[in-house]
């Protein structure tokens, strides 16, 4: 058990060497120059020099690579003389546009981010599993013919319309709603809901649908195999032969998904933060792309890839935990 | 008073081509401390046939009368069958791999079912399972008892199926193809145990197999069914020695064997019967094992075809055949 | 053909059925579908608007960038003159606001640019996934191990992150073609790693297991033993991957990283249009209303045909 997470945790660490490699390639090649960047526009030639022998912008890509990786773990000391900066663990180096450490500015927007993605899970867990457990236990009914044509629906409707008709209908029309804004759950948890239902639902609806048509064929399956038949025969209620002999083989299914798509989650739902302008970290990566950041770039972009590979792994251990086939023998 | 008492039994399901008519009408008993072997190819109803006993039959139409000692099942409350399944009439699955919950150990889903039947503790039914393990001679069963399914081998997971079957005391077991999926000599130890267990306790038993050395080996009664239907029905000695149906025959002479050599060794070659099993969907008109009947092709006849011929006493001691040819007699 | 009873034990049914071949089969499941049907006749629609989007927008009079100052009202802020988004015999679905272009025209060819990319990249996807899946599932071993690795970096990445990033940092290139690369980067490993799974248990049945015994090369194995047998899997999820592909290439023109103006494209009138969608709701509507029905009639016509193929599975 322990070799075996000593090893994956060394996959993910070459997966996110490589990653890291990759992005940082990729914005070397920018057209656009860091120096000039940082500097401003305005910034005479002989500054400009100067401010790209203090990033280390003369050194070779590998050294330059090497130093940001080791920077991530040790710090890093910029600059010379009285321009001296020191970014502690885990450093990430500065924005080129607000000199803000990249880190405190992602810690700054993560919250938004995180909130938006587990309330939105929630909802799509919740009715997922409902519409499909239901579904599945009235197999072929108008019930559950009726579910599954709206399912197929709601997977097609457009995120834009979804999001927009809430707002037109629960904020325009009913004034039911505050216009969303983000409000910290720490500081007010009813106004953080409020604020978010709208956004939680217009990122949930289609992840929700799917994930009940998944659910629904997950139990039908399962409820099809020889130990739920064995359950009846032993003569136990049919509430415990569906719901502990029969849901539970068939959530598990259900789990991993969901680990998978709440890791790509945190930067993936930057369509929805854009309708309802939310300040999240999708929209930091956004806006620091047009202005070519690349140090935020880099930060968001191996932050995100983390949170995957580590929910892969966080996935993969429940399924252990759940599955006793699965652990290692 | 007869343990299990089956009249008329017919399972019927409806499918998206058609109407399946899977069992038509069996009658048998079943008596304490006697096993009533089913052998009949894939298809013929065996399985329904039990299933439909048990009241485990989903989504199909069952008819007749299931009467277990004194109670009829059919048409009874879902709640009367439940608590009769697993107390009282327990059953045994073929493949225990697939049979047994992958994400429990066999303790706990021996002892779950203990607690289910009796409200026993915790500690009580996990008690139980422990010594149930160990009657069916699982080595160090408190041990095994915490390990899963798939870390026990298929001998000792069929065992464990038998004492999953065993932990309430039922009276009746219904064991459907318990030792197809076993090795040879595993099969026989199987087997042996069941008898044992068979003997101490006066379980009635239904053996369900395609395997009719699995019936010579336990059977103390035999139905043969053929397309949903039984076509000879007698104790083993009888059915052995003196087959009557000739699908019954044909089964006998596919058999190979050890005592056959010698001065009619060529003659003894293997003999399969010839064609398939029937459709269930749209079954032959009449006896449904004419088409492949060596004596409908040597002489057909109209009441072949015409209606399927009924279950009929052929000899003394209950020997019944569903053939037009009741005169056959066995040429062994 | 079987009919399972609750007892999981096989009756026979093959007698009664006429012999068919598997794909008559699937047509003839697939004709009784009326969800498939419908599906299959919105796409033909679709394709058939697209591909006749000049002859179509000749009749109407109005060129996708064409601009047409009398249709909109300079005194309400350039909002289309008339009811419903300006709706006219002139313009058939109105007009922009603003630039006054037709929307009729614009859906034709922005059709054209979400059917070209999604199908281009879909089959692309299925190409190099089929490739690489069925290599490494047939070879396993070392080439396995790579193959597999390197599907679970693809599948590492922050795939919407890294698109955009790519798209924003390459300048200069057709952007439609850039789309269908950068999709196909990052979808690619979701059909491998499933023709893997289902090239590995092939592998291992009898009749191939002949074929090598008996000296058949491995490149004729995977073509004409293995290719066949996967031939189902691959249609469901080549039809099951455009919806996601139309949808993406929407999102990432809306994120305005994908087509750039001014080819017209779904993602960017949706786009421009949230802007309006309280003063001019049929600019918004339109668009959306379009993604919406394409997206539908891929999945209705990729569940029937994945439950036509294996109606064993889904409809349980």
């Amino acid at each position: 058990m322990i070799g075996y997470l000593v090893r994956r945790l060394l996959g993910i660490a070459g997966t996110l060497l490589v990653i890291c490699a990759i992005t940082f390639v990729i914005f070397y090649l920018l057209p656009t120059d860091p120096a000039v960047m940082f500097c401003g526009k305005d910034c005479p030639p002989d500054r400009v020099a100067q401010v790209r022998q203090q990033m280390g912008l003369n050194a070779p890509l590998v050294v330059q690579f090497a130093r940001y990786v080791l920077a991530i773990f040790a710090g890093r000391t910029m600059g010379t003389g009285q321009y001296v900066v020191h970014c502690g663990f885990p450093c990430f180096g500065y924005s080129f546009q607000s000199g803000a450490p990249v880190w405190d500015l992602i810690m700054n927007r993560l919250p938004t981010s995180v909130s938006l993605a587990i309330g939105a899970a929630v909802v799509w867990v919740l009715l997922g599993l409902g519409v499909g457990v239901v579904s599945a236990l009235r197999k072929n009914s108008w019930v559950d013919r009726t579910l599954m044509v709206a399912t197929i629906g709601a997977a097609a409707v457009p995120v834009y319309f979804t999001a927009m008709i809430l707002l037109y209908v629960v904020v325009v029309l009913l004034g039911w709603l505050p216009f969303p804004s983000y409000v910290a759950f720490t500081s007010d948890p009813v106004g953080w809901v409020q604020n978010l239902i709208l956004p939680w639902i217009t990122l949930a609806l289609a992840t929700a649908a799917m994930y009940a048509r998944m659910t629904r064929s997950s139990v039908i399956e399962t409820l099809a195999e020889p130990f739920v038949r064995t359950a009846r025969a032993k003569g136990l209620c049919e509430r415990k032969v569906v719901g502990k002999h029969g849901l539970r083989p068939a959530l598990t299914a259900v789990a991993t998904m969901l680990g998978m798509d709440l890791g790509s989650l945190l930067a993936g739902a930057m369509i929805t933060e854009s309708l309802f302008s939310l300040p999240g970290v999708g929209k930091l990566f956004a806006d620091s792309l047009h202005k070519a950041d690349q140090p935020v770039v880099m930060g968001i972009t191996l932050l995100a890839s983390f949170f995957i590979v580590t929910s892969n792994l966080v996935v993969d251990l429940l399924y252990a935990w759940i599955d006793p086939r699965a652990r290692l023998s | 008073m007869t343990l299990l008492q089956v009249r008329d039994l017919a399972v019927e399901f409806s499918t998206a081509e058609g109407l399946v008519r899977a069992v038509k009408g069996v009658d048998f008993d079943v008596e304490r401390g006697r096993t009533l072997g089913i052998v009949g190819e894939s298809g013929s109803g065996k399985s329904v046939t039990s299933l439909a006993v048990m009241g485990l039959h989903r989504g199909a139409e069952v008819t007749g009368s299931v009467d277990f000692d004194g109670t009829e099942l059919i048409g009874a409350p879902d709640e009367t069958v439940r608590r009769l399944r697993g107390r009282r009439m327990a059953m045994i699955f073929q493949d225990a791999l697939t049979a047994l919950h992958p994400y429990f150990t066999i303790g706990d889903q021996i002892a779950e079912a203990h607690r289910e039947h009796f409200g026993s503790s915790r500690r009580t039914a996990w008690a139980r399972a422990v010594e149930v393990l160990g009657d069916v001679g699982i080595p160090e069963p408190a041990r095994r008892a915490g390990e899963y399914p798939h870390q026990f081998s298929g001998g000792m997971r069929q065992r464990a199926m038998i004492a999953l079957a065993l932990s309430c005391e039922p009276e009746l077991i219904i064991a459907d193809e318990p030792t197809t999926a076993l090795d040879v000599t595993v099969q026989a130890q199987v087997l042996d145990l069941l008898m044992k267990l068979k003997e101490e306790r006066g379980l009635g038993i239904i053996m369900i197999t395609h395997d009719l050395g699995v019936i010579a080996r336990v059977a103390d009664d035999v139905l043969v069914m053929y397309g949903g239907s039984a076509v000879e029905q007698a104790d083993a000695d009888a059915l052995f020695t003196a087959p009557r149906h000739p699908y019954t025959r044909g089964l006998l002479d596919s058999l190979p064997r050890l005592d056959a050599g010698g001065a009619q060794g060529e003659e003894a070659a293997l003999r399969a019967i010839p064609g398939s099993p029937p459709s269930l969907l749209s079954p032959p008109a009449g006896c449904a094992f004419h088409p492949r009947c060596p004596l409908y092709a040597a002489a057909p006849q109209a009441a072949c075809t015409d209606a399927r011929p009924p279950l009929v006493q052929v000899a003394p001691s209950g020997h019944r055949s569903a053939c037009v040819h009741p005169e056959v007699a066995s040429p062994c | 053909m079987t009919a399972v009873l609750q007892t999981g034990e096989p009756v026979e049914l093959t007698e009664s059925q006429e012999r068919l071949s598997p794909w008559t089969l699937t047509w003839r499941r697939l004709r009784r579908d009326k969800a498939a049907l419908f599906g299959l006749g919105l796409i033909a629609f679709f394709v058939l608007a697209a591909l006749l989007a000049p002859v179509l927008t000749g009749i109407s009079g109005h060129g996708p960038a064409d601009t047409d100052g009398k249709a909109i009202d300079p005194y309400l802020g350039g909002l289309p003159r008339g009811s419903l988004g300006g709706m006219s015999p002139s313009h058939w679905l109105g007009v922009e606001p603003m630039l006054g272009r037709d929307i009729f025209a614009r859906l034709l060819y922005g059709a054209q640019v979400s059917l070209l990319v999604a199908f281009s990249a879909a089959v692309l996807i299925t190409a190099i996934g089929v490739l690489l899946g069925s290599l490494a599932g047939y070879f396993g071993g070392r080439v396995d191990a790579v193959i597999s690795r390197f599907m679970d970096v693809m599948m590492s990445f922050p795939s919407l992150i890294f698109m955009i990033a790519l798209l924003s940092v390459v300048k200069d290139a057709n952007r439609v073609l850039l789309l269908i690369l950068v999709m196909t980067l990052f979808t690619w490993p979701y059909i491998a790693r499933v023709i893997r799974g289902q090239t590995i248990s092939l592998r291992h049945r009898e009749y191939i297991e002949a074929a090598r015994a008996s000296g058949t090369g491995s490149v004729r194995i995977l073509l004409t033993e293995i290719l066949p047998n996967l031939t189902g899997t691959i249609i469901v999820y080549l039809t099951l991957a455009i919806p996601n592909l139309i949808g993406a290439e929407a999102g990432l023109t809306y994120l305005g990283v994908g087509v750039r103006p001014p080819t017209p494209s779904w993602g960017q009138m949706i786009s421009d249009s949230v802007l309006y969608y309280k003063v001019d709701p049929m600019f918004f509507v339109l668009p959306c209303a379009c993604l919406f029905l394409l997206v539908l009639a891929f999945t209705l016509l990729g569940d029937a045909l994945r439950d036509a193929l294996d109606p064993k599975g889904g409809r349980g």
